[in-house]
């Protein structure tokens, strides 16, 4: 009854954790949370990267796992550090109250 | 048999774990549900016989910005925020991308194993085995450029949010 798991379950894995992600980040006001999908929508990548690595039996996938790893590091404490610094300025996590960009 | 049944219970992990994470209302537990769907997908990078990104993964994703996002939540974090309003007005978008790709993989399912037309792997794949050597010996030759321009990113990311987080520079 359980088919052996191919590397296809794991991209159909991905693109259901991409697409969580990407749900998150449209709908959610928190940014706090707009951010932890922006975490989820870059591990899916991940789970893609690795999948194919394991696919063809070759390390460079996981390579650019790390190097995907390394961004998102950067990426959530640069995010973090603006949303502090956003919220002693406007005190609102609320992402459709910071539009001072839009007219 | 194991392999599959842990596959899928790696999965309910990684995926529960993600639609907890963005419909929780509190972003405390939204947090911690982030943790289970990362230490899902950690599981499923052991799976797969990467065990360096399987450690990279719990030491860096559970450990290290977990902590970072609880920090960030206690600082920011507002009483009332979680009895307001959570979801903003652009649900028909998601609703597009939902019907979108749940439109894609419906295709892809009634097509069967066929309709993926994968490249084929080269004769005689090598099983990856010793993974953390063979990532270190891959990352300190052929990748030690990119390698070091990411070490230069993680430093300007780290001056960046200490600029942007300090009252005064």
């Amino acid at each position: 009854m359980l088919h052996p798991i191919t590397t296809v379950h794991y991209l159909l894995l991905s693109a259901a954790l991409l697409l969580v992600g990407t749900i998150g980040v449209l709908t959610r006001r928190n940014v706090v949370i707009i951010l932890m999908s922006i975490e989820l929508i870059l591990n899916a990548v991940n789970i893609n990267l690795i999948a194919f690595s394991r696919y063809f039996g070759d390390v460079t996938g996981q390579i650019f796992a790390i190097f995907v790893i390394a961004v998102a590091v950067a990426e959530a404490a640069v995010g973090l550090g603006i949303l502090i610094a956003l919220f002693r300025n406007k005190e609102t996590v609320w992402a459709d109250e910071i539009e001072l960009l839009k007219w | 048999m194991l392999d599959t049944f842990f596959f899928y219970a790696f999965a309910l992990l990684t995926l529960g774990g993600g639609i907890l994470t963005v419909t929780r209302r509190n972003a405390v537990h939204s947090a911690m549900w982030l943790i289970v769907s990362l230490a899902g997908a950690a599981g499923l990078y052991l799976l797969q016989g990467a065990e360096f990104l399987f450690a990279v993964q719990i030491v860096l994703y559970v450990g290290g910005i977990m902590v970072l996002f609880l920090f960030v939540i206690m600082l920011v974090n507002l009483d009332e925020a979680a009895k307001m309003r959570q979801f903003n007005k652009q649900w028909w978008v998601a609703l597009a991308c939902v019907s979108g790709v749940g439109a894609l993989v419906a295709y892809f399912l009634r097509q069967g194993a066929g309709a993926f037309r994968l490249a084929r792997p080269p004769q005689g794949a090598p099983i990856l085995e010793g993974n953390t050597e063979r990532i270190a010996d891959v990352l300190f030759s052929e990748y030690l450029l990119p390698f070091e321009i990411a070490s230069v990113l993680l430093l300007v990311a780290i001056v960046g949010s200490v600029l942007m987080a300090k009252r005064k520079v």
